[in-house]
């Protein structure tokens, strides 16, 4: 399911400094006083582990050779060479290319389309909304399975526009190792871009209504109202879009899985398929970790930028 | 119910301003109002079509599907496939149908959802209420940790349940989840904590209330909406999660997600769609039930959020 960044972006944030009552030097007072960071301690200790000590671990990892199971001999950089000779590690970067600016490029525009309709004053908002959202409820297995036999030549859309009386008609993109990688864009699609839609649609209601009827005064063309003034004030919104979207294009994992399988042969690889199947199927780890850190470093580069701002502009 | 004068009405005076209709009343509909209608309900088609497939086919016997009838209503109305994706379909290896996989995922859904929102909501009064020198920073790297390719730590985790004896069982994935879901759920609790007054916490503190006793008697009897949104957050997550159900459970531990792949994915025998259909409606019907009952709070939460920023 989508991750939220929305949530993300809360302004006028009040760092308050409570003052503890001065330390009397007393063991209980002490211990009230420790309280806060005893009850966050615990978080900090499973998130040093979990999260930073295995990330350390996985590096570690992609600078040895370790085959079906974690060993211990610095090969350096050898994994990462090996990585970048492989053709489906080829196959899976550039899949993720296209699937992630298809996936990122289409979802924003009709995800943008989709709320300007909505933010019209129409009856049944409450309803729509809900029909273009339902998806991003579902597992991406659910709606892999929903696809794969829609897109199925031998029994979904084809079959159906076919027995409509249009025998020439061919929609096999899925078991075509030339399109099947838009059929993934098609099956993300249709998941996430209600999501995108209540992002711009919350960005929408958020510009301020003077403006837009002093520029309705002076003569402005709806149009040019939208080009001109709507838009460009969604930048904020745009940008949370894309930071999910963009990371949750480099996870695609699932979606894949239960779409394609990877196929036909590799061609819907993505790299976090490739990871699994050299990690748990080839016995190959080593290069398996070098592909993880890998989508890390890709996640991190957008996501760093994009949290530290988020967390500046709180601060000041 | 508030009081509070029509806010929907006064913020949609600026969409009406821009379509330049100011009184929709019933008859006067001009072209360009039709035309917005026939493509609102264009995309309810659109995102509709896949939920109708998959009743519709879950509900008509095999023999009509594979005869092209995919679209069409079934003609002979059949509940067979239901119960064979519940209780005798072929998962895996063996012929149990969905039955026990969805009950792991419930055993599994519930523990890890009410221990992260708990511990999330802790974090937050700390974050926000006690803060102390680094707390951003801390925040910061917690927050980072909700969006790393959970790639990066299948190798170790796998070792370490293996370490902790909770290897290929439910209670291994119960921890999984409660560990990576404490980011998210922090966040949301921080950024709610952080618009509550921090006066009345303070005045609380003067009369001598302690640490736990303004968390639970302050804070928490107001955090409904948030809690409404992290708990539907978390368990939309966690019910529809592959990648870890995949890599740490065992046959007999499998999650839904897993149990339902496998059911499609077994190449042995024919392909029986109207029982993939089925079970993966069943396997979408709580996060779907959570999200159509609760998902106008949770909408509501998000957008409150983003519109702040």
């Amino acid at each position: 399911m989508a991750s939220s960044l929305a949530t993300l972006q809360v302004g006028e944030l009040e760092m308050s400094y409570l003052d503890t009552a001065p330390a009397r030097g007393s063991v209980a007072d002490r211990l009230r006083d420790a309280l806060p960071k005893l009850v966050l301690s615990p978080t900090v200790a499973i998130v040093a582990v979990f999260v930073y000590g295995f990330i350390a671990f996985t590096l570690y990892l992609s600078f040895t050779d370790s085959r079906i199971l974690p060993s211990f001999g610095w090969v350096g950089w050898q994994n990462y060479e090996n990585l970048f000779r492989i053709r489906a590690w080829d196959t899976a970067v550039s899949n993720l290319v296209i699937f992630g600016v298809l996936y990122i490029a289409v979802c924003c525009a009709l995800g943008l389309l989709l709320a300007i309709l909505l933010d019209q004053r129409i009856r049944a908002e409450g309803f729509i909304r809900t029909v273009y959202l339902y998806p991003m409820a579902l597992s991406f297995i659910v709606t892999g399975v929903a696809w794969k036999w829609f897109l199925d030549p031998g029994i979904g859309l084809q079959a159906v526009v076919q027995g409509w009386g249009w025998t020439g008609f061919e929609f096999n993109w899925i078991k075509d190792r030339n399109m099947a990688i838009y059929t993934i864009v098609i099956a993300a699609v249709w998941q996430t871009s209600g999501f995108v839609m209540a992002m711009f649609l919350a960005g929408l209601r958020g510009i301020d209504s003077e403006m837009l009827k002093a520029a309705q005064i002076d003569g402005a063309s709806t149009f040019a109202l939208y080009r001109r003034i709507v838009i460009p004030q969604l930048r904020p919104a745009f940008m949370s879009a894309f930071v999910v979207l963009a990371h949750m294009a480099i996870k695609s994992y699932d979606l894949v899985i239960a779409l394609t399988g990877g196929g036909p042969g590799t061609a819907t690889e993505l790299p976090a398929t490739f990871m699994y199947s050299y990690t748990f199927t080839r016995n190959q780890m080593g290069i398996g970790a070098a592909s993880a850190v890998i989508m890390l470093m890709t996640i991190a580069a957008i996501i760093v930028p994009y949290l530290w701002s988020e967390l500046r502009e709180k601060k000041a | 119910m508030s009081t509070a004068p029509d806010t929907p009405d006064t913020r949609a005076i600026a969409p009406a301003a821009l379509s330049g209709t100011h009184k929709t009343s019933g008859l006067g509909l001009r072209p360009a109002r039709i035309l917005l209608y026939v493509l609102l309900v264009f995309f309810c088609l659109y995102y509709l079509l896949p939920l109708y497939v998959m009743v519709v086919n879950s509900l008509k016997p095999l023999g009509e599907i594979t005869a092209g009838g995919m679209m069409a209503l079934p003609k002979d109305w059949t509940l067979a496939p239901w119960g064979s994706a519940w209780s005798s379909a072929q998962v895996g290896v063996e012929a149990t149908g969905l039955r026990p996989y969805f009950l792991n995922s419930i055993i599994m859904v519930v523990p890890a959802v009410a221990c992260s929102t708990l511990v999330g909501a802790l974090n937050g009064y700390v974050l926000t209420k006690w803060t102390f020198k680094g707390a951003t920073i801390l925040f910061g790297l917690l927050l980072f940790g909700c969006f790393i390719p959970f790639q990066m730590v299948l190798i170790p985790m796998a070792r370490m349940l293996g370490l902790m004896g909770l290897a290929g069982s439910v209670p291994g994935l119960i921890f999984v989840h409660f560990v990576y879901g404490i980011g998210f759920s922090t966040l949301y609790f921080r950024n709610y904590y952080a618009a509550f007054p921090t006066e009345l916490v303070k005045a609380a503190q003067i009369d001598g209330a302690g640490f736990f006793r303004i968390f639970w008697r302050i804070l928490l009897p107001s955090s409904g909406p948030i809690a409404v949104v992290c708990v539907i957050w978390q368990f939309t997550n966690i019910w529809n999660d592959f990648l870890f159900g995949a890599s740490f459970s065992d046959f007999d531990s499998q999650p839904m997600t897993v149990a339902l792949n496998n059911l499609v994915q077994s190449s042995t025998g024919v392909k029986e769609y109207n029982v993939h259909f089925a079970g993966a409606i069943m396997a979408a019907l709580p996060t779907l039930l959570v999200y159509i009952v609760a998902g106008r709070y949770f909408v509501r939460g998000l957008m409150a959020g983003s519109v702040k920023g």
